[in-house]
Formats: structure tokens, sequence, C-alpha cells
């Protein structure tokens, strides 16, 4: 299929959506990522039934604590997709750069920089 | 066990203002079980600091730490050697561990990270409810199993009272009636007749109405 992203998206494998941690998301941010997004399967089709529902859950919580800290919480995000759909996969790579690069970079990036 | 919630970030971090070397440190008591004070929180409440440090470009120093149980002083003595690193130590146990931090640390600033709320158990993953007030003089047994100090409004030993209304107390629906599930447990056990009984006033002096609770057992005590 040989479908293009941005190059700035960084992949992390997990077994299932449900893996993450909200403390893998916030060491993300705390390392300076601009921005954290989790693709998970399609609600209903988790093959261990209910591992996308908890990342999300897990994902609103860190969009929470985001809020908390002054920071967007538009920069963390759960999408849906099955592992099939290639082009969708690419289009909320794309979609979601976008955001980011709107948002302009991470607080704590800018920080550290100055 | 003992239930609490953590306290809002913008709290915590008030309470830490200009204090650069932080320690939070949680417990691996009731804290860890209900999900507020225990390793795992430890290392979301710090990653938190952290970033809320780095972006405000102060020094990051949040370090994390977690006792077995802050509640005994041979676990906070584990703390004699690091406690002087530190401008502020943030308990997230239950009330009982910041200040038995700060009564064996007297130079240590301690702040509490969480609510201590009560004393409940789990009904489900994620959802807790109070049980028990620690009134000092446990009657369940009495009322079928349901303890009507804790889970009355209005601790009433003789009730119901007006104000329960399709099985819910009157200060919200979502509040079940503890009275009216112990005339039904009563009733379903054949024992709605020992209702009748006339509960005189409850003695509080058990409670905190007696000032600071303090056992001894001499058994026990070395």
């Amino acid at each position: 299929m040989r479908l293009q992203y941005p190059a700035s998206v960084r992949v992390i494998q997990l077994p299932c959506s449900g893996r993450v941690d909200i403390l893998h998301l916030l060491k993300a941010f705390e390392e300076g990522a601009d921005g954290v997004y989790v693709a998970g399967c399609m609600e209903g089709d988790c093959h261990f039934l209910t591992g996308n529902f908890k990342a999300r859950r897990k994902v609103n919580y860190v969009k929470k604590v985001l809020e908390q800290l002054g920071m967007e919480p538009e920069r963390i995000e759960m999408y849906n997709m099955s592992s099939a759909e290639g082009p969708r996969f690419a289009q909320v790579a794309r979609e979601f750069t976008q955001r980011i690069q709107e948002l302009g970079p991470s607080p704590v990036k800018a920080a550290q920089a100055a | 066990m003992i239930v609490g919630d953590s306290k809002p970030l913008e709290e915590i971090l008030e309470m830490i203002k200009g204090r650069d070397k932080v320690l939070v440190l949680g417990c691996r008591g009731c804290v860890t079980v209900c999900n507020v004070g225990g390793e795992k929180e430890v290392g979301i409440l710090a990653t938190a600091l952290r970033i809320a440090r780095k972006k405000a470009g102060q020094p990051p120093t949040v370090d994390g730490m977690t006792l077995e149980r802050q509640c005994d002083p041979e676990y906070i003595e584990e703390l004699a050697e690091v406690a002087g690193d530190y401008d502020a130590i943030i308990s997230i146990a239950c009330g009982v561990g910041p200040q038995f931090v700060a009564e064996r640390y007297p130079e240590a600033a301690v702040f509490p990270g969480i609510n201590t709320t009560f004393i409940g158990g789990a009904l489900e993953h994620g959802v807790w409810a109070e049980r028990c007030q620690s009134c000092g003089n446990c009657l369940v047994h009495n009322f079928g199993g349901l303890c009507p100090i804790a889970r009355c409004s209005k601790s009433l030993m003789n009730g119901p009272c007006g104000g329960s209304a399709k099985g819910n107390c009157e200060i919200s629906p979502e509040v079940p009636c503890v009275w009216h599930q112990i005339v039904e447990k009563m009733e379903k056990m054949g024992r709605l007749q020992e209702l009748e009984k006339v509960w005189p006033n409850k003695n509080w002096l058990t409670s905190r109405d007696g000032g600071p609770r303090k056992r001894v057992r001499e058994d026990l005590k070395q």
C-alpha cells in the first residue's frame, strides 16, 4: 500500500491498546512530546473484549491531568480503527499532526529550550 | 479499608511552590488498594509534577518512594537517610501518613497529597462506598448486618425517618435508605419483630465525641 504519513509520528507497538498506561502517556509528555494519540481497534472488536474502552478511559484521565497542568487536553486523543484500515491510519496520523502543529510545540519543550 | 481521593494538582502545586526538591511518598496499605496512594499513583503524581515544573522552567526534581505502610514507625524509619534531602515531602497515604512523617522528621516540610474520605469497601472495581464510621461500639448484628450509623444520613438508631421515599434517602435519590434496607432484610430473615426494640440515645463517648482515641494493649506492648 505504501501509504505516506508524517515522519514526526513515532509508533510504539503494544499487544492491545488496553495495555497503555496513564504513566506511559504522561512520560511521553514529560519527555517533551507535543502530542500523543492511542490507536485502538474498533469499539466492540477488541480481542480482549474491553481493552480499547479501557484505553479511552485512560486517555480521558490524562486529558484531565493536562488541563490541571494548564496544557491543552487536545494534545492527547484516542482513535479507533481496524487493523485492515491502512488509509485511515495514515489519515488519522495526518489529522492529528495537523492538530498538534496548530497547537504549537509542547510548553514543556518550549520552557526547556529557553 | 481507608478510602481517599487525590487532591487537585493545582492545590498540590500551590503547596510546594518555591520548594525545589520534592519527594512523593506512597503507602502500600489501604491507599494502594483504593488506587489513590500506591506505587502507581506515586509515579503518576511525580510525573505530573515534573511536567508542571519543566513547563514552568523550574528544577524538576520530584522523586518517588513507597513505604510498606505509613502508619507504623518502623517503616517511617526507612526515610531517615533521605528525609533531609528534600524541601517538601508529599504523603499520599491517609491522614495518618503525613502526621507520622512530620512527627518523626520535625525538620521536614510534609504535605498531604490526598484527602482521606471514609472507611469503606469496593462495590466494584473503581467504586467505593462508606460502611463504617468507627463509632467504637459495633451493633450491626441488630440490624441485619447493615450499619445505621455509617449508612443512614442521620445515623438514626430507630428508623426509618419520614424522609425515606421509594427506598431512597431524602438527601438524594442516589442514596439508598439503609433503614428501608434494614426492614426488608430483617423481614426476609423473619426477624422483623426485633426491630420493635426502641434503642436509647447512643453513647457517643466511644466515638469522636470522647476526644481523640488511643488504645493500649498490655498483652502486646513491649
